[in-house]
């Protein structure tokens, strides 16, 4: 018998585990032309802001050992052009759609929240957790009490699950995870990328542009594998796990963990197909191991106790 | 059509001591400066962006330099050996004919594309290529093949004219109508270029190179910035571009 790889995750079905990053899918158009959005089981779409955003100066990218740096800094159309725009081209996929959103203060995230409830939108994540950007982002999600005061603001406003994506650079994410949880999120999304910097040493200038970025790719796996077994431990409400997948083992290795639904994010740069190679590889993984649904891997891994 | 292949490497060529051709399988129709991405061996995440210098019957050719560890890795691959492509991507030069000859100008490794261009283009025209030194000198034979005359600059006048191209196109914009000029090349050079073709009144389109991510549009970290509608706006090389008009580019 085949295998269940449809997941419940706060109410809202999911035909298989595997949603894109956000951030590195944009709004879905540009994939569409490898493969039919309708195959994913979410698309995560780019940070979006009150306004406009023009990004960072280039370069913006740079290479690391089985990774990347980056430091796009939000570039995208504002939630306005986002709704009006690119939420119907998405919708004409069978698929999740979440709004990942970023704001400078707490209003921010409260109009952004509201305007999204209004949507079609299914899920609502709330970005307190970008390297890239001066105000608001990780300054929001590195606070347990800031955490708390945005993620309750935030709440009010929605009327689709709430989705509090964490950053890495903290001391204990499960404070932050356990702030975000009492404050009312449905789920957790983590990791978003750790804080890196490469310096050419010919010119002595760093290779991005605004000096540091985010680190992703298969190089943040371990970390990302580990943040999310703490988080499983410190709150009850699900958890999206994301941080160097390239492979369905790499996706059951962070189920296992605690994740419920997995992103795949810079592993698409290397090849488009990976989301839907990593569903595959989800699905050999429960048939060679004779397991009837996807959901018996969340957190179920035999940890030593001794 | 965009395709995501694997595919053999049917031909490799040592151009000079930096520049290496390598000819693969791929029957797609390509548009010259258009590029191609392609995988350079599992430890690196990001493909490599490669202008396409040729593509007829069902082979693309590219000439690249080995600049870093990817593209050293890609130069030592061997005839018989898979690479993993994607493309064709981005939009290429616009090449319709007008009647009027054009001018071709490349810098250093931006020549392969502007070479594709010329041999595509129906409506003659003159070509000024520039290297730093004789012995980075490539491709000149082709050009002239292609029907186009042939400046070719080294900065230390080591072979042909010295100096940087600019002057060469200069003297050569000012004998001559052209209809338009394609360019690629160095960010310095397309900057000189650009004003250069706006001075002779003649429209210019340049590609631009930057550090790029998924090569499809889809992450916005190749980032140039453009003149818009409303204001400056950061648009996407691999996506928007790589070939602007020069005059919409701010440099």
């Amino acid at each position: 018998m085949k295998p269940s790889i449809s997941v419940d995750f706060c109410g809202i079905s999911f035909k298989n585990p595997v949603i894109t990053a956000s951030g590195t899918f944009g709004f879905g158009r540009e994939y569409a032309e490898f493969y039919d959005l309708s195959e994913l089981g979410g698309i995560c779409v780019k940070g979006l802001t009150p306004q406009k955003r023009p990004g960072n100066p280039p370069p913006r990218i740079a290479e690391t050992p089985m990774g990347i740096l980056n430091s796009v800094g939000l570039q995208n159309p504002g939630v306005d052009a986002f709704l009006s725009g690119e939420l119907p081209y998405i919708k004409q996929f069978d698929t999740r759609v979440i709004a990942n959103i970023s704001g400078n203060t707490i209003p921010e995230y409260c109009e952004m929240a509201e305007k999204i409830s209004d949507s079609e939108a299914d899920i609502i994540e709330m970005n307190i957790s970008c390297p890239n950007v001066k105000a608001g982002g990780m300054a929001f999600g590195t606070d347990a009490g800031m955490v708390k005061d945005v993620v309750s603001s935030a709440r009010k406003f929605s009327k689709k699950p709430l989705v509090v994506k964490l950053s890495p650079n903290v001391t204990d994410i499960c404070e932050i995870a356990r702030a975000a949880e009492d404050a009312g999120a449905d789920a957790l999304s983590l990791i978003n990328t750790i804080l890196g910097m490469r310096i050419d040493i010919n010119t002595r200038r760093p290779v991005l542009h605004r000096n540091v970025g985010g680190l992703s790719g298969p190089a943040v796996l371990p970390v990302a594998v580990r943040m999310l077994y703490q988080v499983k431990k410190a709150v009850k409400i699900p958890l999206i796990g994301m941080g160097g997948i390239r492979t369905g083992s790499d996706a059951v290795e962070m189920m296992l963990a605690g994740a419920s639904l997995v992103a795949v994010g810079t592993a698409c740069f290397s090849e488009p197909m990976t989301p839907l190679l990593v569903r595959d590889g989800i699905r050999e993984y429960l048939e060679k191991h004779d397991i009837s649904d996807v959901n018996e891997l969340c957190g179920a891994v035999a940890e030593y106790k001794d | 059509m965009v395709k995501d292949i694997k595919t053999r490497i049917r031909e490799k060529t040592k151009l000079s001591d930096t520049a290496i051709s390598i000819v693969f399988d791929m029957d797609s129709e390509i548009t010259p400066g258009q590029f191609i991405t392609v995988g350079c061996g599992a430890e690196r995440i990001l493909r490599r962006p490669l202008s396409v210098c040729d593509a007829v019957n069902g082979r693309v050719r590219v000439v690249f330099e080995a600049r870093g560890e990817g593209t050293a890795w890609l130069a030592s691959r061997e005839p018989g050996e898979i690479l993993n492509v994607l493309g064709p991507l981005g939009n290429g030069f616009r090449l319709q004919s007008d009647g009027l000859p054009a001018l071709f100008i490349g810098g250093g490794i931006g020549a392969p594309p502007v070479l594709f261009s010329a041999k595509r283009f129906v409506d003659g025209g003159d070509a000024v290529i520039g290297f730093k030194s004789k012995k980075f000198v490539i491709l000149e034979r082709e050009f002239r093949e292609a029907g186009k005359t042939v400046s070719v600059c080294t900065d230390d006048g080591s072979y042909g004219v010295k100096g940087f191209v600019t002057s060469e196109a200069e003297r050569l914009l000012k004998k001559k109508r052209y209809g338009r000029v394609i360019s690629c090349g160095p960010t310095l050079m397309l900057r000189e270029i650009a004003k250069l073709a706006a001075s002779y009144k003649v429209p210019c389109q340049v590609s631009l190179e930057e550090r790029m991510g998924c090569g499809v549009g889809a992450c916005l970290v190749c980032a140039c910035k453009i003149k818009g509608k409303d204001g400056d706006e950061y648009r996407r090389v691999c996506k928007d571009g790589p070939v602007f008009d020069a005059g919409e580019v701010l440099f």
